[in-house]
């Protein structure tokens, strides 16, 4: 089957005046339709830099990046393939409503029609939201605004999420939670997802194939395809399982091996 | 969603009646503290020159200024002087909010641009404006278009810069998110850049609102024939030093009334989000 994203050879610096700084060398990836992937990484290692060329925010210098089979520069890239894209921090505007926060997509691009007002409502209704529509953001604990951030991102129908650390400002007990939560909640509408992470143990825990960078200028160092026996709806058991400790342990002398973490 | 436990629920504690009972006197203190010190320095004024401790054809006097404020009411010149000195500060004020906004915006959006004017608004924001003045009256004549021009030519130079920096000041990952949606650098302002701004562009007012009066009142002194501005000055040539004290104070009330203006519109929208 057509992968819905290939990434072929791709590179990139970033330039100053000082000089160049490569951030991504020869990276080829493939991602096929339904799949949650895991990107893991050293800090500083370009991950985010990987998500702002796959979502078309940069032109990569080198190879190109093909969905489901198609170049951006041969069709209108919205047509093809629609991506929606989570920051690391939600960035619920203060100003507006919840309701008004989550359908700022839909106003972007000329989407507000009742048929998808709708359906923002009955993700509101579906994710515990729709008492809050008319809260301000401000009123929600931490777990609840990331749901808010994941349904702005759901109310354009992207068929590809890219989730960049969504989780990191969370305390780590929220993080368990809503880290599961937003991944079940991905996985049930069939939806294509890459996670990034420096966290190794989400990685594992989350997504059904890990991809491990090297640090700076980064590569792929290694692909591993993640299974468990058991469902992954609750984190705790899925962290206590046999297999986690050893996917954790093969990554992490994969993550590892070349350079010294201190 | 209404807490159980919210405060309103329950009685008022002994400790809590104490605490607001502290703030009451505390904050009668600070009145009658503020009040004291004005009616003292009337009534010590007005002794020194009762007693020749001073010239009162100089200094003046509350009973002076008094009488001479009745004097004004009654022959109704107050309202006239007043009026224009007003209205010219009113128009001026909200050319150099919307100049300023418009300006700040321009540069935000086209980046070359601000880059290419930055030494020259860096120029005309430190030269002192007052400067300008007769220049204008050449230009533009003595009148109500000269005053006002030097009302915005004070502050506008400032609100520009201000502005700029605050919009260039918003979390570039706010601009991110709309651009993930699919938004332009257009949505980007209208959707981040200036809504974040509101409060900025409210403090932004307080200190135009300021400036625009002290262009106004420079304007006035040189060419006009009517405001508070030309009764300071005419007052001072003629030793109508009454005069002078006079359209002094009702200038501080002006400045005063402006401001809290905006600082209930600011407290509104405090309120609002």
């Amino acid at each position: 089957m057509q992968p819905i994203l290939s990434l072929q050879d791709i590179s990139y610096s970033y330039h100053n005046l000082k000089g160049e700084t490569p951030a991504l060398t020869h990276i080829n990836l493939q991602v096929s339709e339904g799949e949650f992937v895991a990107v893991a990484g050293p800090s500083g290692c370009g991950k985010s830099t990987l998500l702002s060329i796959i979502a078309g925010l940069l032109v990569p210098e080198q190879g190109k990046v093909l969905y489901r089979g198609l170049s951006p520069s041969d069709y209108c890239q919205d047509t093809v393939l629609k991506i929606g894209y989570m920051l690391q921090k939600d960035h619920l505007f203060e100003w507006r409503t919840i309701y008004q926060n989550v359908i700022l997509g839909l106003e972007l691009n000329r989407m507000v029609t009742k048929e998808n007002t709708n359906y923002v409502l009955k993700l509101l209704e579906d994710y515990g939201l729709y008492a809050f529509k008319d809260s301000k953001p401000s009123e929600l604990s931490g777990g609840m605004r990331q749901r808010a951030a994941l349904i702005r991102t759901m109310a354009v129908h992207p068929d590809l999420f890219l989730l960049d650390e969504p989780f990191s400002a969370l305390d780590f007990q929220t993080r368990l939670a809503v880290s599961a939560d937003i991944a079940s909640i991905i996985r049930k509408t069939g939806k294509t997802a890459i996670l990034i992470t420096h966290d190794l143990s989400e990685a594992i825990t989350l997504a059904d194939r890990v991809i491990v960078l090297s640090k700076r200028p980064a590569y792929v160092k290694c692909e591993m395809p993640i299974h468990y026996d058991i469902s992954r709806e609750d984190p705790l058991a899925v962290r206590s399982t046999k297999e986690y400790q050893d996917y954790f342990n093969q990554l992490w002398e994969v993550l590892t091996d070349d350079e010294p973490i201190l | 969603m209404t807490n159980p436990f919210s405060e309103a629920d329950q009685p008022v504690s002994a400790r809590q009646e104490e605490f607001l009972r502290a703030h009451h006197r505390h904050h009668h203190k600070i009145t009658f503290g503020r009040l004291s010190l004005f009616i003292l320095f009337l009534g010590l004024w007005e002794l020194a020159a009762r007693l020749s401790w001073i010239d009162s054809f100089f200094f003046s006097s509350p009973s002076g200024i008094f009488k001479y404020l009745a004097q004004m009411f009654a022959d109704h010149s107050i309202y006239g002087h007043t009026g224009i000195t007003l209205l010219e500060t009113i128009l001026s004020f909200l050319l150099v909010t919307l100049l300023s906004l418009a300006a700040a915006t321009l540069l935000w959006y086209f980046g070359s641009l601000s880059e290419i004017l930055e030494p020259y608004l860096v120029v005309l924001n430190s030269l002192p404006k007052s400067a300008l003045a007769p220049l204008l009256i050449v230009w533009l004549g003595t009148g109500t278009n000269t005053i006002i021009v030097a009302g915005i030519s004070v502050a506008v130079f400032g609100s520009i810069i201000s502005l700029y920096t605050g919009f260039c000041q918003t979390d570039p990952e706010m601009c991110k998110l709309i651009y993930t949606l699919g938004g332009s650098r257009r949505d980007a302002l209208h959707k981040v850049i200036l809504p974040s701004s509101i409060p900025l562009i409210l403090s932004n007012m307080k200190v135009n609102i300021g400036l625009s009066l002290v262009g106004v009142i420079i304007g006035e002194f040189l060419a006009a024939r009517r405001g508070l501005g030309y009764l300071i000055i005419y007052g001072s040539q003629v030793f109508q030093l009454n005069m002078v004290i006079t359209s002094i104070i009702i200038l501080c009330l002006i400045a005063m009334a402006f401001y809290k203006l905006i600082q209930s519109a600011e407290h509104y929208y405090k309120k609002k989000y």
